[in-house]
């Protein structure tokens, strides 16, 4: 730990506390009828996104699931603007129109936002495609769960992919469960990574709980989708500490399981060790939560303050032009 | 002008439009080394190379997907599904993805993917292979939908489908294939979202569109020699739907027959009917009737074929019967 860089491990800690921090708002509001619609927290998972993010640059594209609130932030998408989106404010990031699970920012190569399971990875294959036929050296990095493996698209485009030698970076938020069923109760080979073997495809598996360990397996499979040898799946071990979404009452899985996944928690882990290297005093610590804490209000108040999108505009943007 | 079937007019929109924008590739299965399915982009593979005409596995969800993201990175795809009932493992991307995208990002995104497929019964191909499911596509906004049925719009279309910012969807008639049609291979773009009156007449409209248009205005010919002079109205587009064309020929002719290929129950034809009623109720001096295909799905057997689809007897007996009932 000594040798980590204590400008970036604050960064990274930064980053998921704002995360959680935001997870918990949303799910407070939405108690409050703030927001609505399906809601699927990002708690406990924090470090995929974060970790997996570094290793990507402004030029590589991102596709994500309705589980994507996460990646957003990551991002760089402002939270004022995820958090208006959750209210259906025009001034959210899809302008009110997709909602907690399709977010969208074509500035940031954020291409949503998916809420098919499965269905965006075609297009990341798609989008690598495009990059690699038009000579540009990013990478399409893909985030899906461990439901997406049973689809037929998974399989499909981790075919294409490796077929037509395509910069992906297939990442595999394996949080073991495909909403309530747990993955050796819908997988017949459970051990997600090896499925890459099908495809003649590189593969990995990262503890999903430890950002560093997550940040250090992306960046040597980004490295190695941006040289060009083709696509790579990395398997990302993690787990949701909260409920599937707003409407699951949690019949499926243990309390103690929960509780021992706890003891993982990607933040406290960070935290403990941080303190344990001397990169981290209580005031840093308390100065990133204020910090944080401000930036959430903050979003707060620009979700409310946001304006409702006029109903005479409904028809708009169905097609390009259309008002 | 010249001479071209079907098939070569597709060719040469899509050899043109391969020449002059670096951004268009196509792909599909069997588009490549095969020289297509129904042989449209024979020679492509060897004039473009395999970059710009890819053969595809057999994984229509994935390649169309894969099309809608090469879209959203700036290329121009074509997607070529071999048939419209191959397209139905494709219907996730399509419904969930081409035609949400711009929408559901609040417009940031543009998906101007250009899919290519074959629809229509009468070759003998059995319950998986004829059907004509242009009627259901044309239910989802955030699509357009073109059925070209001569050889100029079959050129036409593509070329405008390429120039459109949105996901346009080209249903081919596969019988159309080997008929011939004058073409004017200078003509640019076809608009999509205008019919056109392919023959004038008082008595009836006949409102059609794609593989049986031929039939309309074979079934027009049959009824000039009684002196019913039928006007045979080509949709060619069925979303944008140009609703104006339509109410314009039923404002000559107070009667309507739509035949469309599709299943009687929830066909376009019963949109177009709905639209009728809606614009032209009162200037008409009879029910608007419909020449479908047979509840049933398509029969192998030529006899048992021939009679699940719409042919020119019946449509030419639906005109006589209106007639003869609210003449």
């Amino acid at each position: 730990m000594t040798d980590i860089d204590r400008a970036h491990a604050l960064a990274l800690l930064r980053q998921m506390l704002l995360i959680r921090r935001f997870e918990e708002k949303a799910a407070e509001l939405y108690t409050l009828g703030k927001i609505r619609g399906f809601l699927h927290l990002y708690i406990g998972e924090e470090a995929v996104a974060v970790g997996a993010m570094q290793a990507l640059t402004p030029e590589d594209g991102i596709v994500a699931t309705y589980r994507e609130h996460g990646q957003a932030l990551a991002r760089g998408m402002p939270a004022g603007s995820l958090m208006a989106e959750m209210y259906g404010k025009a001034n959210g990031c899809s302008r009110g129109r997709g909602g907690s699970m399709h977010f969208f920012d074509v500035s940031r190569r954020f291409y949503g936002g998916h809420a098919i399971v499965g269905g965006g990875l075609p297009v990341a294959v798609g989008l690598a495609l495009a990059d690699k036929l038009r000579s540009r050296a990013s990478v399409t990095a893909c985030f899906f769960g461990d439901g997406a493996v049973a689809e037929g698209e998974f399989h499909e485009s981790l075919n294409l992919a490796a077929l037509w030698k395509l910069p992906v970076l297939f990442l595999c938020e394996n949080n073991l469960y495909a909403m309530g069923t747990a993955l050796a109760r819908h997988q017949a080979q459970p051990d997600i990574r090896r499925k890459a073997d099908a495809y003649a495809m590189p593969s990995d598996a990262a503890d999903g709980m430890d950002v560093l360990a997550v940040e250090e397996a992306t960046r040597r499979a980004a490295d190695r989708v941006r040289r060009g040898d083709g696509p790579f799946l990395l398997e990302l071990r993690t787990y949701r500490f909260r409920a599937h979404s707003t409407a699951d009452p949690e019949l499926y899985r243990r309390k103690e399981e929960v509780a021992e996944w706890r003891q993982r928690d990607p933040i406290v882990l960070f935290t403990a060790r941080l303190r344990a290297a001397g990169v981290l005093s209580e005031a840093d610590l308390a100065s990133l939560e204020a910090s944080v804490g401000g930036e959430i209000d903050e979003a707060v108040r620009a979700a409310e303050a946001g304006p409702w999108e006029p109903v005479e505009d409904l028809t708009r943007d169905v097609y390009t032009g259309t008002p | 002008m010249s001479k071209m079937t079907y098939r070569d007019a597709i060719r040469s929109a899509l050899r043109e439009a391969l020449r002059d924008d670096p951004r268009v590739f196509l792909m599909g299965e069997d588009v490549g080394g095969y020289g297509g399915a129904f042989k449209v982009s024979y020679g492509l593979l060897e004039e473009f190379g395999p970059e710009r005409v890819r053969d595809t596995p057999l994984s229509e969800n994935t390649f169309l997907g894969a099309g809608i993201g090469a879209a959203l990175g700036g290329m121009r795809p074509i997607v070529e599904i071999m048939t419209v009932n191959f397209s139905l493992l494709a219907l996730d991307q399509i419904v969930n993805n081409a035609a949400t995208l711009r929408h559901m990002s609040g417009g940031q995104l543009s998906v101007p993917l250009v899919v290519r497929m074959t629809t229509g019964g009468g070759r003998q191909l059995a319950a998986q292979h004829s059907h004509s499911l242009e009627g259901w596509f044309a239910h989802i906004p955030g699509i357009k939908i073109v059925t070209p049925a001569v050889a100029a719009d079959a050129r036409g279309f593509l070329l405008a489908a390429l120039r459109d910012p949105d996901p346009v969807f080209i249903f081919e008639h596969a019988t159309l294939y080997p008929v011939e049609g004058e073409v004017d291979e200078q003509a640019g773009p076809a608009e999509i979202g205008r019919a056109l009156v392919r023959r004038a007449g008082d008595a009836v409209s006949l409102i059609t569109y794609g593989g049986t248009l031929g039939k309309a205005l074979q079934a027009a010919d049959e009824l000039a020699v009684d002196g019913i002079q039928a006007e045979v109205v080509d949709l060619r587009s069925l979303r944008p739907l140009d609703t104006e064309t339509i109410l314009g020929s039923v404002a000559r002719t107070h009667r309507a027959v739509i035949v469309d290929e599709g299943w009687r129950t929830c066909s376009f034809a019963a949109e177009v009917s709905a639209r009728i009623m809606e614009g032209a109720f009162y200037s008409l001096d009879a029910p608007v009737a419909r020449v479908c295909s047979a509840e049933v799905p398509m029969p192998y057997a030529k006899h048992m074929e021939d009679a699940a689809l719409p042919q020119v007897p019946a449509i030419v007996g639906a005109v006589r019967e209106m007639l003869v009932a609210h003449g």
